[in-house]
């Protein structure tokens, strides 16, 4: 057993994931109607900046969370876990939408039944599609999420190719 | 020229084995054998009187149990002449000869065809897969294939490195 198991860091846990939490940047991403609904959500009406996950980025590497949003076809699939494994972590990952989180109606030959056969999911939002205070509230479970962690299982500095949690 | 089935007369004047068919008011239909069909869409596209100049559409009908089995079907437009009519043709698996010469919008449309039913098409520039992945097996369309597809119980797995 390693010394980096038994050291105790909650108070260094609860201001690392009170930064994380707040500064959720999500990757600019949209597969189908879903992603809609998830431009209205950063708009001034909905205002998803309250949670500090204004900026879309247009790069993966600037991102922290993925939300996706619609229908996963299998042509898309490896590309979509290309854009997963490019962002640093922590990363975390919303299924948006009945076929992102287990394919809706298309019960079918060329959609993936569910995004979590290919990248792990933090937060599934269920709708067809979901309104954007559906996704508010999902950030919000996120959030809750985030809190409850430890750096020991999400290490504060993380290399490029490393693997963690 | 108002009535459009006109064009068909010309057309059946022009070329035997030209067979119209009944069809809703407004689409003259003809029945073209399999082996003439690149014949007479070239004197719908060339001849003077005709000049259907604008492939519309391009799609194939599976009719399992008959035989042949697939319908191929060619909507064609005269922006000269202002005129619109349907050409069919009846094929099994073995295919047609491409129109992609005649139309280059016929290139992508005889590609879709080849993946949903497996029809090759003879002479053609770019014969691939263009919904489905490449390394996809069967071909949705047809009447045989099942609608989840064959592994649809086993989870889908992504290998990046066979990219």
């Amino acid at each position: 057993m390693g010394v980096e198991k038994n050291v105790l860091v909650t108070s260094l846990d609860w201001i690392v994931n009170w930064s994380r939490k707040n500064s959720l940047f999500p990757v600019t991403f949209g597969l189908a109607c879903c992603a809609l609904e998830m431009m209205v959500a950063s708009s001034a009406e909905y205002d998803i900046a309250r949670f500090g996950a204004e900026v879309f980025r247009p790069s993966p590497r600037q991102s922290d969370l993925m939300i996706v949003a619609g229908t996963l076809t299998k042509k898309m699939a490896p590309i979509v876990r290309r854009i997963y494994e490019q962002m640093p972590n922590p990363k975390w990952v919303i299924a948006y939408g009945a076929c992102a989180s287990s394919g809706g109606i298309f019960k079918s030959y060329s959609v993936v039944q569910g995004v979590d056969q290919i990248i792990p999911v933090d937060v599934y939002i269920p709708g067809c599609p979901p309104r954007p205070e559906a996704l508010l509230k999902g950030i919000i479970e996120l959030q809750k999420k985030i809190q409850k962690e430890t750096i020991k299982d999400r290490p504060l500095i993380s290399l490029p190719g490393k693997k963690s949690a | 020229m108002s009535d459009n089935s006109e064009f068909l007369k010309i057309l059946s004047g022009k070329l035997s084995g030209v067979k119209i068919v009944p069809t809703p008011p407004g689409e003259p239909s003809a029945m073209v054998e399999r082996d003439s069909i690149h014949e007479a869409l070239d004197h719908l596209k060339y001849d003077r009187d005709l000049s259907f100049n604008m492939l519309v559409d391009l799609f194939a009908v599976d009719y399992m149990g008959e035989e042949p089995r697939f319908e191929v079907i060619y909507i064609l437009r005269s922006t000269k002449h202002n005129g619109r009519i349907v050409v069919k043709t009846r094929t099994g698996d073995e295919g047609l000869d491409t129109i992609s010469d005649l139309w280059q919008a016929a290139n992508f449309l005889e590609r879709e065809i080849y993946d949903m039913f497996g029809l090759p098409f003879t002479n053609h520039p770019d014969l691939r897969r263009i919904y489905t992945p490449d390394d996809f097996v069967g071909h949705p369309l047809r009447k045989e294939f099942p609608l989840e597809g064959e592994d649809f119980d086993k989870p889908f797995v992504v290998d990046l490195e066979k990219e």
